[in-house]
């Protein structure tokens, strides 16, 4: 009994084996196919680099508009921030004891602005604005922070090609950074 | 939490004072816990269930089966609750804690599992709710929560924390909830993500996987693909339930060691992808300002760290005598293999004894024996993992980083316990 348990299990193994090196079939065949457009709904990421950006555009002066009802409440009328984020200013304060961490200062990647306000935001009401509002949304703060004109309109393509100030400025996990001398006695 | 307890949670103030003005006289010195000095000054003020009257509980019968069909605290045990701040500038992005202090072994009972949300705790109908698996794979996938409950399951026992538990700024909290409090450790079972991301066939060029949460901040964090074929996994169940809401219910994805938002909750999508998303809570939060003005991204490790919960911040303690020192330990890279205590403000140090099992990636309980001789005194936990790293000190971490750093505050937490026995954050 033992013996032939082995064995089939052995060639169970080998047949699992045999099927996803060969033939990447599934295993358990659990799930079914998602459809193209049931990605296409539920697939929102937005890529540092702009990927997948839908279509559509917005002016920073829509912008404004829709920041005054969705926004300003809790960010402050100029995105200056209170019970939400500040979303404006702070930048050359990253080096200095008291920094200031907004969309301009800190944020690496203009993309991630539409990718975040779409998922997330209004806090009360999120994924309720239209693609034509994100963008003009995400104009309007890159505006109040200077990194666009006031008269601009933002697209996929214009929203992926704006450089951040603070873009070179992450690095990644050096640690362990910080040694404990493990001192037992006479410390 | 309200007011510091005793360390016996059951001696009422008036008679503490009792105890400690006529304490020592009247119990000739004998006394050497505060237990038994709680329980003496009871029996001062009602006697009526003590020996040798028969207790009033004995007298009647008690509630009949089924008074309570989910089981609660007994409610002497009312002040037991998670410690959540009552001037937090809005509740529906933030945080409540766990009340260490009042906690024994390593198992977080599910109602005061520590929460961390970004968008409120949605209410998922569970046959409602699908998993998606698209990207990079060669078929993409739907779930029901069915389907994830026949992949073949596995229960682990570990830990979560916060990443940020606590800054490095004062103030600094009181008590041990305050300080690391945003730290739980539970069996959870579910299912290994490297078997489901097997199902839809990982294509080359996958390097990460896209975690999304069906809250209304949509939660997304980045996990190296290495992660997602090693210990990763679809959780389902907690202690032995289904997941809590404030917990991800239905279904909530476990990174064991990474910090906690990374094990993204209420999980409705897995994209494979060959970059990370980059998104807001990978790169404006959740990233690390160095005095420089660099930062430091995916810093997803959560490094060794310990804190002594009794006695602790607080806490009182009522009379000099023995007390057990017990505290816990754990480390995101791996087992603990030590925990160093010191009772006299860091000059010397000796080893805890460790409860085990010792498990990967869970807290581990750590203890020692102490007499407490009634003066002033300092104590303190260090934790060693496996990898031979040493718990810093909060002077050490702060040369290193600068006190704009963010999250990963592992510092050794001090008490300071004063002649009246009072305990207090010697770092505060």
């Amino acid at each position: 009994m033992p013996t032939r348990r082995l064995v089939f299990s052995a060639l169970a193994v080998a047949t699992l084996l045999c099927a996803t090196r060969a033939e990447a079939q599934s295993l358990y065949g659990i799930g079914r196919a998602a459809t193209p457009a049931e990605i296409a709904g539920w697939n929102i990421d937005v890529g540092g680099d702009g990927s997948n950006l839908p279509p559509g555009s917005g002016t920073v002066s829509r912008g404004s508009e829709v920041f005054d009802q969705q926004c300003a409440a809790c960010h402050g009328a100029k995105g200056e921030g209170g019970i939400g984020d500040r979303l404006v200013g702070g930048q050359g304060t990253l080096g200095t004891p008291n920094p200031v961490r907004t969309v301009g200062s800190y944020w690496p990647y203009a993309p991630t602005l539409f990718d975040y306000i779409r998922r997330a935001m209004p806090q009360n009401a999120p994924q309720s604005l239209s693609n034509d509002d994100v963008y003009a949304l995400s104009a309007y703060i890159l505006s109040l922070n200077g990194l666009l004109p006031a008269n601009a309109t933002l697209d996929a393509k214009s929203l992926a090609a704006i450089k951040m100030p603070n873009r070179n400025m992450f690095v990644g996990d050096p640690r362990p950074d910080v040694k404990n001398p493990e001192c037992m006695s006479n410390c | 939490m309200t007011k510091p307890p005793d360390i016996d949670r059951n001696v009422g103030s008036a008679s503490r004072r009792r105890f400690l003005r006529e304490g020592s006289a009247l119990l000739g010195g004998a006394v050497i816990a505060g237990g038994l000095a709680g329980s003496e000054a009871r029996a001062a003020e009602n006697t009526g269930n003590l020996p040798p009257n028969v207790p009033e509980w004995m007298k009647t019968p008690g509630d009949p089966m089924g008074t309570q069909p989910y089981g609660a605290p007994s409610p002497f045990e009312k002040d037991v609750i998670k410690n959540v701040s009552k001037t937090l500038p809005q509740y529906l992005s933030a945080s409540g804690r766990t009340p260490l202090q009042d906690l024994d072994g390593i198992i977080t009972p599910n109602g005061l599992f520590y929460e961390r949300h970004h968008g409120g705790v949605p209410t998922i109908d569970p046959a409602q709710h699908r998993l998606m698996l698209n990207g990079l794979v060669d078929r993409p996938l739907i779930f029901t929560m069915d389907d994830i409950r026949r992949f073949p399951s596995e229960s682990h026992i570990y830990f979560l924390e916060c990443s940020g538990n606590p800054e490095y700024k004062k103030p600094y909290g009181k008590t041990a909830s305050d300080l690391v409090g945003l730290l739980s450790c539970a069996e959870w079972t579910g299912v290994s993500l490297k078997l489901v991301l097997q199902e839809a066939g990982l294509q080359p060029g996958a390097k990460w996987v896209v975690a999304e949460g069906a809250d209304s901040a949509a939660m997304t964090r980045s996990i190296p693909i290495e992660k997602c074929l090693d210990d990763a996994m679809l959780a389902y169940s907690q202690n032995g339930e289904r997941l809590r809401p404030q917990q991800g219910y239905p279904l909530r994805l476990l990174v064991p060691g990474f910090e906690g938002n990374m094990n993204v909750k209420w999980l409705r999508r897995l994209h494979v992808t060959a970059e990370p998303a980059y998104s807001r809570e990978e790169t404006s939060k959740y990233t690390d300002p160095m005095p420089n003005g660099t930062a430091r991204e995916f810093t997803f490790y959560m490094e060794a760290k310990s804190i002594i919960t009794r006695p602790s911040g607080g806490q009182r303690l009522t009379a000099p005598g023995f007390r057990e020192i017990s505290g816990i330990a754990w480390t995101g890279r791996g087992k603990v293999s030590r925990v160093d205590v010191s009772v006299d403000d860091g000059k010397s140090w000796q080893q805890a004894q460790l409860q085990e099992p010792v498990l990967t990636r869970a807290l581990t309980r750590f203890r020692l024996p102490w007499h407490w001789d009634g003066k002033p005194a300092v104590i303190q936990s260090r934790a060693i993992d496996e990898t031979g790293y040493v718990q810093p000190t909060l002077a050490e971490l702060l040369a290193v980083r600068g006190d704009n750093y963010v999250y990963h505050n592992n510092a050794i937490w001090p008490w300071r316990i004063a002649e009246d026995g009072e305990i207090t954050n010697a770092n505060a």
